[in-house]
């Protein structure tokens, strides 16, 4: 059915109907751009880290949305849990990449109680989970003060660096960076050369352990069939190829390779054509799969759609501006890959049957429980898994900022997701991985460009400031008036049929 | 024989404190039997198939007395994920489904197949990942096996409503151990070519040897497809018959048949003829979620009484809730030749109707204020009354609240007391209050009676006659008892699938009555007879 649609005006115009919210932020961005006065390459460089910086978190919304829960604040919390788990790791002296992997394990459960625990409320209020979650972001925010400002080093005599001078309370700043912590950035500076040396042993032992385990049960070892090895066999195979040509993680025998692998930034136009080049393979894979293949009738639309989006990509990055922009700016690479992993990892899990429940449940709770499905127990699994991503996502920001700011850190992490997610086009009740990545895109363009755009038009730096703040509700307000009035239309329409 | 039958539910009782809503009735189903279960609403079918589904609310409210056996064995089940492991399946009047899934997804609901993945070796079988392959074909023979020839890949929210039905019967279906498969109203909702195709699934089900429990109020579906039936009144068992040795009119009689209480000394002598037209109803619509009008014509004359009856869901409640606006409504009503302009909320009022809900603690009451303020506030609102100089005036509103108590007899501690801690006949009579408070010309009373008790729908009852007789006031009472229209109304309309049926006299014969409420008007049948 859906591979017979022919490109008509009229799809076109539910296209930009469907699309509104999120080509609005990209005129108001391009308006926002030219008043800013700035260069692509400052502008570039400033959102590639934003990128770097919030995908995860804003990530980690997207499972409650799909469970039913709605665009929540309960992420707040798991980002508390990340705060926590940091200012321990740091206080034992934790440090470097291998530190932010300690945080990451002691926030786990930290936000796997917490979570539950958020999880069990939201069940007692199901439909108004946005404000409940606010309120008990607020609500935990007490506690959280609480333990920092009195708890640690008034009941618990701590002695560090991140006390206050009277030794009752933590600092307002905690400075991660400094040493010997050495935590700014530590995941962002992780270079390639590190992460092919991890990811081929970790396959490696992966491999090997599964080998191991089907030996001991006495399963069949078969390249076919749902239980086959040949995904991790093939995925060992190409990492050892690529770990033997860096030299085995150092030895510089395929030296440019090598030297090119010490790097922990990836050229960003580089970055574009290499992922454009494989996007536009695979898409030419697909097509051909359907018609020669499958000899599926009609015109394959998203294959081709996706691939007319690259060429049009690779034409703009050739536009000088751009071009240069792109040229200038470094992708820190395990921040990316870890991103892209997540996104892999979520695709995947909504197809498991938990992932499937869950969108049952999300869609409709009386259907479900007809079902025989667990509403409650769903619902709470899908807020956990919320919280201890929210934190890992935490972590990620907070070492790319390097400092964290003690009772703040967490404060505007819900509403700066919630904002991006409404502005890729995500509502309260659906949201996809793709809303979650151009809504970052968008609405980080935006709050890059206003302050500066507000100060070049008002002509006063303060006043540039002030526009951020506005930017960001305005954001929420414009974007859930426009999806009621989305839902209107689509209403009149249902009734007119 | 001891598998003679797949269920057989022995003398049943169930109590809800001291009403007894089923009272010792036994349902037997053979393999392969389609079993009509018939009865008005409130006869205790959904009261009976909850208990055989083991719904919690029966366990909450203290069980129930006899015993159900599925294939010779006697059961208890505890939740309906109970009964569907035994193999008894529900095709739901309200659609069970899921919109943004495909057919497929909705017919492996909970039930998916999966393969296992490394996860899942670990994390247990929540991590498998679905089969979508084998979904598909296995949904695939569900929806041949009922000859449905519809794309298993689409989403269910593109399909046409009556799809819908055959989507949850090939879930059903769908379940290997299926043994008895109860279908509640499931033509309701479908086209007449729909409900002829779904009558063939079914007998194509039963030829499998699977039973079915068919509940509904047409009668001729029931005389098509249905091989045995059980009529229920009032809880009780009436009969249980082979659809062979009977025929519509008695089905029809069976189901009503009850004494009519006549309380009106006066029977319906009111001269129709001569009166005035009050109200004129030309093709109204009412877009009423559950309650549907679909294009409703009828007068009413000046100083009658007019009754609207019918089973529940079938569009009568949503008539007078279209004429006062509270739901979209299209179409003209004319008050003593006015037209009156449907989208504006209030106009109804304006105009000279007054209104009391079926819903009174919903719309007709305020719970949380005292009677005399819920007595007055509309009347103050609409027509500015009890006011002076723009001031509320408390002294009138006072005077007016106890002569209305004192009218009304409603049992009260005094004017100040708050509705909301009234009994349901005393809220009543403050709603009728209410809407006499505004001097009608016509006064729409809807399920004025529905959860009170004898005494206060005596004295409301007498007082609608009495409004009538001396004040001149035209009335149009809409009720699920047939009895009570029967006694008070000059003449009945029964509504099915939102559209008038007939329009009876009270003393029509029972089975005229029962065949209307099963949408077929006796006209029909004079016809049918004919050729």
């Amino acid at each position: 059915m859906e591979n017979q649609k022919i490109i008509s005006p009229n799809m076109l115009k539910s296209f930009f109907f469907e699309n509104k919210v999120a080509l609005m932020f990209l005129i108001i961005s391009g308006v926002a751009f030219w008043a800013s006065g700035m260069t692509t390459v400052m502008f570039f460089n400033e959102l590639s880290v934003r990128i770097g910086r919030d995908t995860f978190l804003v990530l980690s919304l997207l499972i409650p949305v799909v469970a039913g829960l709605g665009l929540n604040f309960g992420i707040v919390i798991g980002a508390m849990s990340a705060q926590i788990a940091l200012f321990f790791v740091v206080l034992f002296g934790g440090s470097g990449a291998s530190g932010l992997f300690t945080v990451a394990l002691v926030a786990t459960p930290i936000a796997i109680l917490l979570g539950y625990l958020v999880g069990r409320l939201f069940n007692s209020m199901k439909g108004s989970e946005m404000i409940g979650g606010m309120i008990v972001a607020l609500f935990a925010a007490g506690f959280y003060q609480f333990f920092f400002l009195f708890f640690l080093g008034g009941i618990v005599p701590i002695e560090s660096r991140m006390m206050t001078s009277s030794g009752i309370g933590v600092l307002n700043v905690i400075d991660i960076g400094a040493s010997p912590s050495y935590m700014r950035q530590a995941l962002d500076n992780v270079t390639m050369l590190h992460i092919l040396t991890v990811a081929f042993w970790a396959m490696l032992v992966f491999v090997a352990i599964m080998l191991i385990v089907r030996l001991v049960k006495k399963q069949a070892i078969t390249m076919k069939g749902p239980l086959s090895i040949r995904r991790p066999i093939f995925a060992l195979i190409v990492l050892a190829i690529v770990y033997i040509a860096s030299g085995f993680g150092g030895m510089a025998f395929v030296n440019g390779f090598t030297l090119w692998l010490y790097q922990d930034r990836l050229n960003a136009l580089y970055a574009l054509w290499w992922g454009g080049l494989l996007a536009a393979l695979l898409m030419g894979y697909a097509i051909i799969k359907a018609k020669v293949v499958e000899k599926s009738p009609g015109v394959p639309i998203k294959p081709i759609a996706y691939l007319v989006i690259v060429i049009i990509a690779f034409l703009l990055s050739l536009w000088t501006p751009v071009y240069t922009g792109l040229e200038n700016v470094g992708l820190p690479v395990l921040t990316y890959l870890i991103i892209i992993g997540l996104c892999v990892a979520i695709k995947w899990f909504l197809n498991t049957r938990l992932g499937q429940n869950m969108r049952s449940v999300g869609q409709s709770r009386p259907v479900a429980t007809a079902a025989g499905i667990n509403v409650d127990r769903t619902r709470i699994i899908a807020m956990i898994m919320s919280t201890v991503l929210a934190a890992y996502g935490q972590i990620i920001m907070l070492q790319n900022f390097g400092v964290m700011n003690t009772y703040s850190a967490h404060e505007n992490v819900g509403l700066f997701a919630i904002a991006a997610f409404l502005v890729g086009g995500a509502s309260v009740a659906k949201a996809s991985i793709k809303n979650a990545i151009l809504g970052v895109i968008l609405f980080h363009s935006l709050f890059i460009l206003a302050p500066f755009a507000g100060a070049n038009l008002m002509d006063s730096t303060l006043i540039g400031e002030y526009f951020r703040e506005f930017v960001a509700y305005a954001v929420i307000a414009l974007a859930l008036v426009m999806h009621a009035w989305q839902r209107k239309k689509k209403r009149k329409a249902k009734e007119n049929e | 024989m001891q598998d003679k039958y797949v269920l057989e539910m022995d003398n049943i009782r169930k109590a809800y404190g001291d009403n007894v809503v089923v009272d010792g009735v036994s349902l037997k189903i053979k393999p392969g039997e389609i079993h009509a279960l018939l009865g008005e609403n409130g006869a205790g079918k959904s009261t009976l198939m909850n208990i055989l589904f083991g719904m919690t609310m029966i366990r909450d409210t203290g069980g129930f007395e006899g015993s159900v056996k599925i294939s010779g064995e006697e059961v208890k089940f505890h939740s309906p994920n109970d009964a569907l492991t035994a193999g008894i399946g529900m095709v739901h009047q309200e659609f069970m489904l899921i919109p943004a899934f495909s057919v497929s997804e909705n017919i492996k609901l909970g039930r998916e197949d999966t393969v296992p993945t490394v996860l899942s070796r670990v994390f247990g079988k929540n991590m498998d990942r679905l089969n979508h392959e084998k979904m598909e074909k296995d949904a695939r023979k569900s929806l041949d096996a009922i000859g449905m020839n519809i794309d298993e890949h689409v989403r269910v929210a593109g399909l046409p409503v009556g799809y819908m039905q055959f989507v949850e019967i090939a879930r059903e279906i769908d379940k290997l151990n299926i043994k008895l498969l109860v279908f509640d109203e499931p033509t309701a909702v479908l086209t007449e070519d729909e409900a002829t195709q779904l009558l063939g699934v079914m007998r194509s089900i039963s030829e499998k040897g699977i039973a079915i429990i068919f509940i509904t109020h047409r009668l001729s579906e029931v005389m098509d497809v249905a091989t045995d039936m059980t009529i229920l009144r009032d809880g009780q068992l009436v009969a249980t018959k082979s659809v062979r040795d009977t025929n519509m009119v008695d089905i029809a009689q069976l189901m009503v048949g009850r004494e009519v209480e006549n309380m009106r000394a006066t029977g319906g002598q009111f001269a129709l003829q001569d009166a005035e037209t009050a109200v004129k109803i030309t093709d109204l619509h009412v877009d009423m979620p559950g309650e549907n009008v679909n294009g409703v014509s009828f007068e009413v004359k000046k100083g009658e009484i007019f009754g609207i009856g019918g089973m529940a869901g079938q569009g009568k409640v949503g008539i007078p809730n279209g004429i006062n606006g509270l739901f979209p409504a299209e179409g003209s009503v004319e008050m003593f030749g006015k037209p009156l302009d449907l989208s504006r909320l209030g106009e109804a009022l304006d105009k000279g109707f007054a209104f009391v809900s079926e819903d009174r603690r919903g719309v007709g009451l305020l719970l949380d204020e005292s009677i005399g303020y819920n007595i007055m506030f509309r009347q103050m609102a609409i027509k500015n009354g009890f006011l002076r100089g723009g001031l509320f005036d408390g002294r009138r509103t006072q005077q007016h609240a106890k002569d209305m108590i004192k009218l009304l007899d409603i049992r009260c501690r005094g004017w100040q007391q708050k509705a909301g801690t009234l009994s349901g006949g005393n809220q009543q009579k403050v709603c009728l209050a209410s809407a006499l408070t505004l001097n009608p010309k016509v006064l729409v009373v809807s399920e004025p009676t529905r959860g009170i008790d004898i005494g206060a729908k005596e004295l409301i009852l007498n007082y609608l006659t009495k409004l009538r007789e001396e004040d001149g006031v035209t009335v149009i009472m809409v009720s699920s008892e047939l009895g009570e229209l029967r006694s008070i109304c000059d003449r009945i309309a029964i509504v099915s699938d939102g559209k008038i049926v007939d329009i009876l006299a009270p003393d029509a014969p029972d089975a005229d009555f029962g065949l209307a409420m099963s949408g077929v008007s006796k006209s029909e049948i004079n016809e049918k007879g004919a050729e």
